[in-house]
């Protein structure tokens, strides 16, 4: 129930799934929406704190899962599936897995990179001290370049990601949606 | 005991006179200094700081500024303070820090008066210390807030005090990036005065 089987997801890996994917697409739409918005309203300075306490929170939920899918077995692609499709779903999985850690990661470096020097305080309840990167307006600009664009290749792939998971559904028919939703039993 | 209650009359005389001695020279100093006194912004330096978690915090001046004040030699409390503040002139020697706090988010120097004090009120507290109270406008908002002063130099027609408080930033609207920086702002300032 709780762990994977050769054919099917346990309820810890349905369950990381689904939250950090809500997260990170939540994650993201805010990312993307603050970035364009004036630096000196009220608002986005608080929006700016939100996302950087959501990130750090995807990123230990990220470790956790990281952990987690590394005590269990991936459970096997569906028998038909050619060759090609299924090396190109595991990249995909393996890349959103990357990208769940490198992302917020490179945020954090964003942050701790900035001359504004402004402090971390997760929730208003933990304080997140700064990665020891280079503090200058160049290293902000060289983090934020690469925070903003490792966010939209992920974004990218999630989209693949989700029209495969569409395809096997509606089309192939094959019900692989089912196994993201019902835990496998033993 | 014969001797104490024969000379208890000149003791009296003596502790009073003791007594009496404290303030009248004092009262003598400010005589001396009374008058209207304009602020010099070059001899003056209005600093603040905010604290912020983890350690550390903003550091800063304000450049521009304008004042004066009045001594009143016969009763202190009668003294006045004014004094105009361009938020806008904020240094913290980082530009972008400086840009928000001119910002919308905290003066929003452009849209907004200029910060502005004036007394209320003046309690002496110390030989040469002494309270100030009175309304502190920021963002067109007036709260009352004190201060407290101490007399550092008195030179020719010039007469400088060290003047310190804290001010909470929420009722001004300015309470942006609470709790990562304190609701407090700590002043320490020095103004020096010229007598007309």
């Amino acid at each position: 129930m709780l762990r994977n089987t050769k054919s099917g997801y346990g309820l810890v890996a349905i369950f990381f799934h689904w939250l950090i994917a809500a997260l990170f697409l939540g994650q993201a739409a805010l990312g993307f929406y603050m970035a364009d918005l004036p630096p000196d309203e009220a608002l986005v300075f608080t929006l700016f704190q939100w996302h950087k306490s959501l990130g750090l929170l995807i990123l230990v939920l990220a470790l956790l899962r990281l952990f987690w899918f590394a005590m269990n077995r991936m459970p096997e692609l569906p028998g038909p599936m050619p060759v090609r499709e299924k090396r190109a779903a595991r990249l995909a999985h393996l890349s959103l897995y990357a990208a769940i850690v490198a992302v917020p990661l490179t945020g954090w470096a964003l942050v701790s990179a900035s001359p504004l020097a402004i402090p971390t305080f997760a929730f208003n309840l933990v304080v997140v001290p700064h990665l020891p990167v280079t503090v200058s307006e160049a290293a902000e600009a060289f983090w934020g370049f690469i925070h903003g664009n490792l966010a939209k290749l992920a974004l990218l792939v999630a989209l693949l990601h989700i029209a495969a998971a569409l395809r096997h559904e509606f089309i192939l028919r094959d019900g692989l949606i089912r196994r993201m939703i019902r835990p496998a039993r033993e | 005991m014969m001797d104490f209650n024969r000379k208890f009359p000149v003791f009296c005389l003596l502790l009073a006179s003791a007594l009496a001695t404290v303030p009248a020279r004092a009262d003598l100093l400010l005589e001396q200094a009374a008058g209207r006194y304009v602020i010099e912004p070059g001899r003056s330096k209005l600093g603040f700081s905010v604290s912020q978690v983890g350690g550390g915090g903003i550091k800063g001046v304000f450049k521009t500024f304008s004042g004066s004040f009045l001594i009143d030699g016969g009763d202190i409390s009668r003294s006045e303070v004014s004094i105009s503040v361009d938020p806008g002139s904020v240094d913290t020697g980082a530009e972008r820090v400086d840009a928000f706090i001119r910002g919308k988010a905290v003066f929003d120097a452009k849209r907004k008066p200029p910060v502005r004090f004036r007394t209320t009120k003046v309690t002496r507290t110390g030989d040469d210390t002494a309270r100030i109270d009175g309304l502190l406008n920021a963002r067109g908002i007036d709260k009352p807030a004190h201060f407290d002063i101490r007399l550092l130099e008195r030179r020719g027609r010039r007469i400088t005090f060290r003047v310190s408080g804290t001010i909470r930033r929420a009722p001004y609207d300015m309470q942006i990036g609470y709790p990562i920086y304190s609701n407090k702002v700590d002043f320490d300032m020095v103004f020096t005065g010229r007598r007309r």
